[in-house]
């Protein structure tokens, strides 16, 4: 929380809490020195962590208590195995029971942990309902994406079942990572090497604009405190009218753009302001090109 | 495997109004004295913005005609829809906004079931399925969430190992069975159907008990335990 630029991409999931929330305010729940991890991995001869991947706890957040998770980048991809959902969802009964301002998920993730594959998934169905259940006790559930993972495979489903979404630019969201997609259906579908690419189809700027993304930070964490500030208490009613509306944009953003082959031609069709350059703008740049197209698009 | 007519025959004797459009089904079936709203898909459909959208206007559509139906998904899917289009236009808040719609009809009143009757896949089965409020199959339904030999690529884990281990171990493998032991799936509707269906809307679950079934039937033990620790901590 110094003055000094922190990048939220480089660090460790403690790091990002510790700088992302009041100083010293965190508490962690089951530590690592609890040893809570994986029973599946050392069946399969591989490395655990005594925190399964994720960091979990509850802390001050410009003086709000909010309970908080992140996932660690460094840890099989940030994936979700039996514990490591276990916790996360637990942490989300938690915030029905305690009623914090806000839930904040930093999500840095490729998804199910394959090597406990049908326990990950579950892990991740579990998940979403509890997110649902934080949401209808109107409780804002805060996502925020900029890790070097992305936020992938059905996480990133339910980081849309979240009330808000912080990204910056380096995140990025979707269901099917690019060497999925390239796997199953051939490099002239996707080629996953091409970066410019992936950034364009699934990066913050390309979510942002979709308005699938609330804000957009540079990679700076104290960026990512900021915006997350400015979302607390504001939680966002699930209800047949919201989702109806929800229904609505959706509709329209299929009949606009379902025959668009490339981000770029999306964003020209947005009326983006010198679409060609938004892969190389910087973020306030980027917000004067984008300005606009937020307000009437998605105001 | 079952095809959606014969199911939905099955399901309601007492007469159905279940029809495709695409690959999405929906209509409604009578059982009892009720009248179950159906919604599903068939043919392994893959699960993108297309059928995702088709499949929220229904949810949306039964909370505005049908308040308070029981909904009844039938479940067939092959997972999401892997391409770049669907990805560039944005699985991720269509599928989202599917598993919305089932959480917000959840809220109105509506029971949510839902039932595996040929395959169900990962992201596809995550916001087609796995959203009920209890989950059931019917024999020989597939439920994975990634074949072996693919899984075996991705975790560097010899197919041998991998195969020796599903044969012990319901965390791994494909299997409806497994999923059952999970707590996942309630469990695979053996005899009429029908039966089966009145029995699991007469029980009117609407709590998420999945952990608490995979640990009292031992293939899931740690995480009921660990999300415990964490509320009590």
């Amino acid at each position: 929380m110094s003055g000094a630029h922190k990048s939220f991409l480089e660090r460790t999931a403690r790091q990002r809490i510790a700088d992302l929330l009041d100083n010293d305010s965190f508490s962690e729940i089951l530590p690592p020195a609890e040893r809570h991890f994986s029973p599946h991995l050392p069946v399969l001869g591989q490395p655990v962590a005594f925190d399964d991947g994720i960091v979990i706890g509850s802390g001050l957040l410009s003086g709000a208590k909010v309970l908080i998770a992140a996932q660690e980048p460094a840890f099989m991809g940030g994936s979700v195995g039996e514990i490591h959902g276990a916790k996360l969802t637990g942490l989300l009964e938690r915030a029905v029971q305690q009623r914090p301002a806000a839930v904040l998920l930093l999500l840095d993730t490729g998804g199910v942990r394959l090597h406990e594959a049908n326990a990950g998934l579950i892990a991740i169905s579990e998940i979403q309902r509890a997110v649902f259940e934080v949401r209808h006790a109107g409780i804002p559930v805060i996502v925020l994406i900029g890790g070097s993972n992305g936020c992938y495979g059905g996480i990133g489903i339910v980081a849309k079942c979240c009330d808000h979404m912080i990204i910056s630019e380096e995140g990025r969201l979707s269901v099917s990572g690019p060497e999925v997609i390239e796997a199953a259906k051939g490099v002239e579908e996707f080629d996953a090497r091409d970066r410019a690419l992936v950034w364009r189809t699934m990066g913050g700027k390309h979510r942002y604009l979709m308005g699938d993304a609330d804000l957009i930070v540079p990679d700076d964490i104290a960026a990512f405190r900021d915006a997350a500030i400015s979302l607390l208490g504001a939680s966002r009613p699930l209800t047949l009218e919201s989702i109806t509306q929800e229904h609505q944009a959706l509709q329209n953003r299929m009949q606009r753009f379902s025959a668009c082959a490339d981000a770029t031609q999306i964003w020209q069709e947005l009326g983006v302001t010198d679409a060609k350059n938004v892969p190389l703008a910087e973020i306030p740049e980027f917000l004067e090109m984008s300005a606009h197209v937020r307000r009437e698009e998605h105001a | 495997m079952l095809e959606w007519k014969e199911l939905c025959d099955q399901l309601f004797p007492q007469g159905h109004t279940v029809k495709a459009d695409g690959q999405v089904v929906t209509g409604q079936g009578r059982i009892g004295d009720e009248t179950v709203a159906v919604v599903g898909t068939l043919d392994h459909a893959a699960i993108g913005v297309d059928i995702a959208l088709q499949l929220s206007e229904a949810v949306i559509d039964i909370m505005k005609q049908q308040p308070g139906a029981p909904i009844l998904m039938l479940v067939d899917t092959q997972g999401q829809q892997l391409s770049r289009r669907d990805e560039l236009l944005g699985n991720s808040p269509f599928l989202a906004h599917l598993a919305k719609c089932f959480a917000v009809a959840r809220t109105r009143g509506h029971q949510l079931l839902s039932v595996v009757y040929s395959e169900a896949v990962s992201g596809g089965f995550l916001s087609l399925g796995m959203i009920a409020d209890e989950t059931y199959a019917v024999p020989g339904a597939q439920i994975r969430v990634m074949a072996l030999p693919a899984m075996s690529r991705i975790t560097k884990l010899p197919l041998e190992e991998l195969e020796a281990l599903c044969r012990t171990s319901p965390i791994l493998g494909p299997g409806a069975h497994n999923f059952v032991a999970l707590g996942a799936v309630e469990e695979i509707w053996e005899g009429p159907l029908d039966q089966c269906l009145l029995t699991a809307l007469a029980k009117k679950n609407n709590l998420d008990k999945r952990r608490e079934l995979g640990a009292s039937r031992g293939g899931r033990t740690g995480a009921a335990r660990i999300a415990q620790l964490v509320r009590e901590h």
